[in-house]
């Protein structure tokens, strides 16, 4: 059955109409377009389709729609600065080529969004746990790891 | 798209009783970590879902003026990780919740949820045996509490009656956590994203010369279902801890254990990890609840 949902996608208040049987990951990529939410596994294993749902990293693919009105959702399409500039932790990825294949990119980026968010600090062994929700079979995560050290690492420089 | 019939949400616990028992077969849904797997894998067909996320009166961790701990069923493990009074009583299960999967995860998975789905590797499980933890069934008739060591009856299964009550809270007792240490220990391939080959959790308390004066030790994925080692904690009670002791234990835990082999560890492999983490978690807490081992 169609269900009309309301939620704010990027910031922007949203009126969506969706199948209730379809996961949020369908309703960002197929109805709003917002392909950066991948799909990877689809069983809340891989963290490809991460998005910030009320400031908290979560799966998408594992959540229904219908479940998400009335929440904040920002996908990696919504955190550029209002100067157009990339946020500093997609800064970070690009300078440390924290990048090969890119797929799991978008999730990481929003994990390393939320981890700024929190105003805190890592040590590079939380920074591992913080991260460990998400599968990179490139196997890059040294150059992730490096990235978000430079961002959110205990000595760096606050961003947020 | 998933295999679903409808979806309700409810926004109080009478108003999600009230959809159960309209519904016959309809599954509560907060995580949804499991049941959506479980709607992946084909497991669950034609379903209809019950959603329980939104009911505010699920969520949340305080102390009752007894000094026993309640946790609110829908309460996410990361909640309960980062809560200070579950750190402060139980930092055992707030650890144990720490294990499950990975953040993600954890920021939707609940405890609730944890034990509903019955799965014998669930990772807050043991700690919730050891520590006497209390369940509280609502159903639109009153209410009724279960002792989590009877809560589960086999794989996937519990007394639940699932088409009219729903798992609202946990109680764990001040006095099975009061002068108490505890420690859970998981064994599995990688540290995240992993279901526990074997899990173990102890707690104990000391008598002031030293003796052992309460001591339970509880197990996941050793049986058919997360079991409680009574003749073993029997064992323990009165002695001093010494390595002598801990052997004994693991020669006795082993008699009220049935592992079982399966694609994930050998039996042999489960024999061995009994055993160890038996010895190792009840080290820990010794030494959590203020004593030494004198080998």
């Amino acid at each position: 059955m169609i269900k009309v949902i309301h939620c704010t996608v990027n910031g922007k208040v949203r009126e969506i109409a969706v199948d209730e049987r379809e996961s949020l990951t369908d309703m960002l990529r197929l109805r709003l377009g917002l392909t950066s939410v991948k799909k990877g596994c689809e069983a809340g294993e891989c963290g490809a389709c991460t998005v910030l749902i009320d400031g908290v990293a979560k799966n998408s693919c594992i959540l229904l729609a219908v479940w998400a009105d009335g929440h904040e959702i920002i996908t990696v399409e919504g955190i550029r600065g209002k100067n157009g500039l990339l946020h500093p932790v997609q800064q970070a990825f690009v300078d440390e080529a924290a990048i090969q294949c890119g797929f799991c990119t978008p999730g990481l980026v929003l994990t390393g969004v939320e981890l700024v968010n929190s105003g805190k600090r890592y040590t590079g062994e939380q920074l591992r746990e913080k991260i460990s929700g998400h599968l990179c079979r490139c196997t890059g995560y040294e150059n992730i790891l490096n990235a978000l050290e430079k961002v959110v690492g205990v000595g760096s420089q606050p961003t947020a | 798209m998933y295999d679903i019939k409808e979806t309700f949400r409810a926004n109080s616990v009478p108003e999600a009783l009230e959809l159960l028992r309209a519904h016959p077969g309809a599954i509560p849904v907060c995580g949804g970590t499991d049941v959506m797997i479980h709607l992946k894998e084909r497991k669950l067909r034609q379903a209809a879902l019950v959603g329980i996320m939104d009911i505010a009166s699920l969520q949340g961790i305080y102390l009752e003026q007894t000094g026993d701990l309640f946790i609110g069923s829908g309460t996410c493990f990361d909640s309960i990780y980062q809560n200070p009074l579950a750190r402060a009583c139980v930092p055992m299960l707030a650890d144990a919740c720490n294990q499950v999967g990975s953040p993600q995860i954890r920021s939707v998975a609940t405890i609730g949820g944890n034990l509903c789905n019955g799965a014998v590797s669930a990772d807050s499980v043991p700690s919730l045996l050891v520590l006497n933890a209390e369940l509280e069934l609502t159903s639109l008739e009153g209410k009724r509490v279960v002792k989590a060591v009877d809560f589960h009856t086999g794989p996937g299964k519990t007394v639940l009656e699932t088409d009219r009550e729903l798992l609202t809270g946990i109680r764990i007792p001040k006095a099975s956590y009061e002068g108490h240490g505890g420690k859970y220990l998981k064994f599995g391939q990688r540290n995240a994203m992993e279901i526990a080959t074997l899990g173990c959790a102890v707690n104990c308390a000391l008598s002031p010369d030293g003796t052992i004066r309460d001591f339970a030790i509880a197990f996941g994925v050793a049986a058919p279902r997360p079991i409680r080692c009574a003749k073993a904690e029997s064992l323990m009670l009165g002695r001093r801890p010494t390595g002598a002791l801990l052997k004994e234990l693991r020669r006795a835990v082993l008699l009220e254990c049935a592992p079982r082999e399966s694609w994930r560890a050998s039996l042999e492999l489960r024999t061995q990890l009994i055993q160890e983490l038996a010895e190792r978690a009840s080290r820990c807490a010794i030494e959590h609840a203020g004593g030494s081992l004198d080998d």
